[in-house]
Order: structure tokens, then sequence, then C-alpha cells
């Protein structure tokens, strides 16, 4: 478990533009330097959103890397529902979720 | 010269990136008090307007995280989204480092504020601007208390910084105006991202609009992360600026508008 690095890569991706085309190109050079799980790499790579949510990524840390990764705001919003589904409770941080797995809160 | 002008209003990206997805019935009325309030704020003829946000690791992150920090730079650019995402163009935003460095250095007199010379705004920023400064005009002095990377500062930390911010607007011969933004309860970012708490945010206005500075700093976290969510933690900008205007505060505009994330709130303190 290596939140601290796995929030760092992401933070840096959201704001660094060289960092973004390295990432688009070779995602695994742009990550190396981070030293991330197999399971948090995966989900960087893939990417998983909703595993990235239960792995306790601070959402406002996420919901860009989920822009930048091309996913539309409600896709955004059922992808951490999902994650849930599957992976189980967000395990650390402070964006746990309180609604109902299939609740539409925000209406979509 | 002294403070001129004192507000707060609500800064969720939604607000501008997901506008059309918002009930227009809440909308307008709310882009109105928006609009009411960049007209008070510019007949106030501020020098320099200070923004005290709550920053979502746009420039501050774990590593080194501040409490406190004032912006000390040329300039600024945001916002640091990308602007097709966010619906705000990307702008360079005039500061004035002479000026920020004469706050600071009062302001440090009670509060231990970092000071930064580069800062990239993010919609924590933007947002307000493009609606408080749509046309780029005024000079912007940034501020941050850290709300999303705990431990966070206490709130009557918070509320010694706004006094300090007082201080140091009524030390400097320019006129200054402050607005501080946050949410009041929500859950933003996250799948309950529309949920807001109406009964906890109207008793929070009600404490803050009093000036019942007690009642404003009895709230402690874990109440808050349980009534108010993560989002929650931002009331700390609320207190630095009922702290710093010393005068009772008018709700000019609140609506919970759950595609924006956030109960929708523009409000004005009196300057005492």
């Amino acid at each position: 478990m290596s939140l601290y690095q796995l929030s760092k890569l992401l933070f840096h991706l959201n704001r660094d533009e060289d960092l973004k085309q390295k990432f688009r190109r070779a995602p695994q050079a742009a990550i190396a330097p981070f030293e991330l799980s197999e399971e948090e790499r995966r989900a960087v790579l893939e990417p998983d959103i909703g595993l990235l949510y239960v792995l306790g990524v601070n959402g406002q840390i996420l919901m860009h890397f989920a822009a930048f990764s091309g996913v539309e705001w409600s896709d955004y919003l059922q992808r951490m529902r999902d994650g849930v589904k599957r992976h189980g409770p967000v395990r650390a941080g402070i964006y746990a979720m309180l609604s109902d797995v299939d609740e539409k809160v925000a209406g979509s | 010269m002294s403070l001129v002008f004192s507000g707060v209003c609500s800064h969720a990206p939604g607000i501008t990136g997901r506008a059309e997805r918002a009930d227009p019935s809440l909308r307008d009325p709310f882009y109105k008090a928006f609009g009411d309030m960049r007209d008070a704020l510019h007949a106030a003829r501020p020098d320099a307007l200070i923004v005290i946000a709550a920053e979502h690791f746009a420039n501050f992150f774990m590593n080194n995280m501040p409490a406190y920090a004032l912006g000390m730079a040329e300039n600024y650019d945001g916002p640091i989204e990308d602007a097709a995402w966010l619906r705000i163009p990307h702008r360079t935003i005039r500061g004035n480092p002479d000026l920020s460095r004469r706050l600071i250095v009062e302001v440090q007199q009670t509060v231990d504020a970092a000071y930064a010379e580069e800062w990239r705004f993010d919609h924590g920023i933007m947002v307000p601007l493009h609606f408080l400064d749509p046309d780029n005009r005024l000079t912007i002095i940034p501020g941050n208390i850290n709300c999303q990377g705990p431990p966070l500062t206490p709130l009557h930390r918070a509320w010694a910084f706004g006094e300090a911010l007082r201080r140091a607007a009524d030390t400097v011969p320019e006129r200054i105006a402050l607005v501080c933004t946050g949410g009041i309860s929500h859950w933003p970012a996250t799948p309950d991202s529309g949920m807001i708490n109406v009964a906890w945010d109207k008793e929070f206005l009600d404490r803050w609009a009093r000036q019942d500075k007690d009642a404003m700093l009895a709230y402690s976290d874990t109440e808050t992360y349980r009534d108010a969510g993560q989002g929650g933690f931002e009331i700390r900008t609320f207190v630095a600026a009922a702290a710093a205007a010393r005068g009772k505060g008018t709700v000019h505009f609140y609506a919970p508008i759950p595609i924006f994330a956030v109960g929708c709130t523009v409000a004005t303190l009196e300057i005492a």
C-alpha cells in the first residue's frame, strides 16, 4: 500500500504537461519513478477509476485524472460506484462513499 | 488603508463546467447573486482583492503542506484544470508582490503563513474570479487554507488567520477587498457528489451571519465530516472571512444545486 506515492503520481500528472505527454507516449516509463504496488500500477495504467477510488485517492486528484482519461462526469461517478461494488469499500483517506452503490445522488 | 469589502462564495467546478445541467430556476438567480456581488465588489474600488481559497492539490501537496499560504508573485495563471472541462478560458492574473510582502509581514505577526512566489489557480479561485472579475481587471492576492489533507488547521486558527488578514489590510495604504471561498456541506468528487445537508448549511450560515464566534468554532472535524462531508472542512474559509470583517453577514443566495455538488452560496459581511 503506497497511497502517498500513488497520489503523488496523479498530482504531478494533473499539473505537469510534460509528464502528461510522456504518460500518453510511454505510460510504464512515466510512472516508473513512483513506488507503486502492482495493484496501484494496474489501476493507473488501465485506468481503473473505481479501483483508484477504493484505494483512497483523494477525489480532488482523482476527478482530474478521470477527465484526463476521457471519462465524463456522470461516468466518473458511476465508475466509483462500480469500483466499490467490485473491490469493496474505500480503504483509506477521507473520500469514502456513504450512499448506496446504486444511488445516483446527483441525479445522474 | 483598510478592508473595503468582505464576502464569501462557492467555487465548485460544476458551477461553470456543468452549467447546462442545472435547474435554470436555481442556477440563474445564483449567477445573478454572483453578478450583484461583482458590482458591490467593484463599487468598493479595491486596489487588490485577496481571495482565500481551499486549494485542491494544484500547488500544495502532502510532501510539504502549509496550513496557510499567501501568494507573493507578479503574476498568476489559471485555471490549472483543462479549460474545456472547467469552461473557463486560461488567463494570466496580475499580482502585486510588494503589497503581498507587506501583508504577509503583518499576518506573520500572529499566524505563520507560508508564502508562494509561484501559484497556479485551480477552480477554487478561478470560478469566483470568472464571476467576480470577468474582465480580469483586479489585482489578485491568493491565499489558501489547507482543507484537504488532514491534519487540518483548527477552526480557531482559521479565525486567527482572518483576524491577521484584517490587521494586515488595515495596515497597508491600499484599499483591500477580501473574498473567501469554500463549500459548506458537500461530498465533492465522490459518488456522493450532489449530497447536500441543507439543515446543517442553514445552521452554519445562521451562526456565521450572526457573528457567533463560539458557535462557529464549536464544530469538531469528526462532526463536520459526519454531517457535512469532507467538503465541510472548507468552512475554515468562511470562518476567516467572519473574523476579518467583524460585522454581520447577509446571505444573498443559498440553494442546494446537486449537479454543482454544493449548497451554492453568495454572502457578504459588513466591515465593522
